[in-house]
């Protein structure tokens, strides 16, 4: 045979019945993502102020610890890994399917204002209503989609949609920017230093129920989403090109739009705003993969990495007062992301 | 029957009708190309009869149901769009993008068949890309990307082919090159062809059926381009005065702009055969 005319490896099972086209990189990628993931989950459960043996975590999990060892694997590490996990994965994958929907690096959604207006609804609630940690969930729910909600009808329309929905959705960011600001101004100081905390973004303290809830949002939605993966493909061609290659664009699109802002904004409302890992996550997968095409699931392997890797780094690295995640997330996810554009622009360059 | 055509369609975008009633008829092996002034809705009806625009009123019908009531899979294995408009991602191959025509043909669990790589094969030699299919589609020219686009169009396979303006962009070797192709796609290869054009002597000379429409979308005439293309029709439909001679290398109609009065005697200026600037 001649040379191939597509990229990737064709993988063949059931005598032709399935044949599935993969990248060879994409899968080295995602394997290796899932490596660190699964290093950084071991770490995570043995080591810190109480180091355990493997032993003793495995023992623990299938409930035969003591008191203690349950204490700190059942109620202090696994949620806080398993919220990490979710977290990352989800807000990596909002992240990759918002840029591609936009067609802008810069349309994920702690740019285009969905994390911020998460923010807004959670100190409402946490400021104005008085609500627990569940209510300001809700309230992070709530305004994370009605921002999108917003953004997405002022944005909508024909023309050159990508930009404007990032133009518009970074303006109303800004002014619940400034929202959220006047909100803390006119809180009760314990209830400022509360709403403050939360605004950082943090893993610590989340109760099963919420960590859960955005469990099962991520296990519904994410396969939702890769089975969606080659028609978002085919939207980067533009609208009328992808109607005409048989994609529903409309139904398409939507369906898309409201997996990626439920995502983002069931991991607001989990785990508080995470700066910079749905803008990061994605670009660098897609970087390292060098995929022409979105890819979701390496996608979400990075972002579940990166953000179990940031949470060691602040927690093992910065005791007995932990560092917030987001800014082990802004640092690593930031300063990587720079590395490798410098890199890929030196690279095409010269 | 027809396979494709508009019914009483009004088309146009929000707050703004293109055409409407119009109804327009593609006859079966035909290479029935689109013509009229700028902001006919040339390109609008193009696009309601892909089915990427749904018409405000009346109906699209494609092999004698309304367009709107198929799959949108099963409407794509059967007519193929070459949009205008088509960015192609940074950093993909030709190969791949050609590719991309086969997914009406593909599912989820079935990404790649023989039939797929056959077909993409075939698109790439018709429209002599082959050589292309590793390079990726950013560092191409303007005449070999219109090329691989149109190879992405005939990967899909379909018997209709749909062509909003495949030679815009192009100098005048490539356009001929591109509509050559169509030519023997329609000639050799069955497929039925549907072409928005500008030029029309390359309208005339490629056409088996002329659709010339008016501003507002109504159609002028319909025909073999030989009885639709005359004087009276172009001063009608375009506002100019000219004369439609017979193609010295074809024989179709060729439209020929009558000189302005302004110019009377000075056209000949740089002739070359010495006469000079009379008149003024």
């Amino acid at each position: 045979m001649n040379a191939p005319l597509v990229t990737g490896r064709l993988l063949r099972l059931g005598g032709g019945r399935i044949s599935l086209r993969v990248g060879p990189r994409s899968v080295v990628v995602g394997a290796v993502a899932a490596v660190v993931v699964v290093v950084g989950a071991l770490l995570a459960m043995t080591t810190g102020s109480f180091p355990l043996t493997l032993t003793e975590v495995a023992e623990t999990l299938v409930g035969q610890g003591s008191r203690s060892t349950e204490f700190i694997v059942l109620d202090q590490r696994l949620p806080r890994l398993v919220l990490a996990v979710g977290v990352g994965a989800a807000l990596a994958v909002s992240g990759a399917v918002l840029q591609s929907l936009s067609r802008n690096a810069l349309g994920s959604p702690d740019v285009i204002g969905f994390t911020t207006g998460a923010s807004t609804g959670a100190l409402v609630a946490i400021v104005v209503l008085g609500a627990g940690t569940l209510g300001t969930s809700l309230g992070a729910l709530v305004g994370g989609l009605l921002t999108a909600l917003l953004v997405v009808a002022l944005s909508a329309g024909r023309g050159t949609q990508g930009l404007r929905m990032v133009l518009i959705g970074i303006g109303i960011g800004a002014a619940l920017l400034a929202v959220n600001s006047w909100l803390i101004t006119t809180a009760q100081l314990q209830t400022a230093v509360d709403a403050q905390a939360w605004l950082l973004g943090d893993l610590s303290n989340r109760g099963w129920p919420q960590i859960l809830a955005l469990a099962a949002v991520v296990v519904v939605l994410l396969p939702v989403l890769f089975a969606l993966g080659r028609r978002l493909a085919l939207l980067e061609l533009g609208d009328r090109p992808a109607g005409a290659l048989g994609v529903d664009v409309g139904r398409t699109r939507t369906i898309l739009l409201l997996c990626a802002v439920a995502l983002a904004a069931a991991s607001t409302a989990a785990a508080g705003p995470i700066p910079f890992l749905a803008l990061a996550a994605p670009q660098i997968a897609r970087s390292l993969t060098r995929a022409a095409t979105p890819v979701l699931l390496p996608s979400a392997l990075v972002g579940a990495a990166l953000l179990v890797v940031s949470d060691l780094a602040v927690t093992r690295l910065f005791q007995p007062v932990p560092l917030p995640v987001g800014v082990a997330t802004g640092l690593i996810g930031g300063l990587y992301l720079v590395a490798l554009l410098v890199r890929l622009w030196r690279g095409s360059t010269t | 029957m027809t396979r494709l055509l508009a019914r009483d369609v009004t088309l146009g975008y929000e707050g703004r009708t293109v055409a409407r009633d119009l109804s327009v008829e593609i006859p079966d092996d035909s290479f029935t190309v689109i013509v009229g002034p700028n902001a006919c809705g040339k390109s609008t009806l193009l696009a309601a009869l892909a089915r990427v625009l749904a018409p405000q009123a009346g109906a699209v019908v494609l092999d004698g149901a309304e367009i709107a009531s198929y799959r949108s899979k099963e409407v794509a294995r059967r007519l193929g769009l070459l949009p205008q408009t088509a960015t192609a991602p940074g950093g993909i191959t030709v190969g791949d993008l050609v590719a991309r025509g086969r997914y009406p043909h593909q599912q989820l669990l079935k990404q790649w068949s023989d039939d797929d790589e056959v077909a993409v094969a075939e698109a790439m030699a018709l429209t002599n890309v082959s050589d292309l299919a590793p390079r990726l589609v950013d560092e191409l020219s303007g005449g070999q990307r219109q090329r691989v686009w149109l190879a992405m169009a005939l990967a899909q396979e379909t018997p209709i082919l749909l062509l909003d303006e495949p030679t815009t962009y192009l100098d005048i070797s490539h356009q001929v090159d591109v509509l050559e192709l169509c030519a023997r796609l329609h000639a050799h290869h069955g497929r039925t062809l549907v072409a928005v054009l500008h030029d029309l002597n390359q309208a005339a000379r490629y056409a088996s059926h002329l659709v010339a429409l008016r501003r507002g979308g109504v159609v002028a005439a319909t025909g073999p381009p030989g009885e639709v293309l005359t004087e009276e029709l172009v001063t009608d439909v375009y506002g100019l005065a000219c004369r439609v001679l017979p193609d010295p290398e074809t024989g179709t109609p060729m439209v020929v702009p009558r000189r302005p009065d302004w110019m009377a005697g000075r056209a000949v200026e740089g002739a070359g055969d010495g006469r000079s600037v009379a008149g003024g």
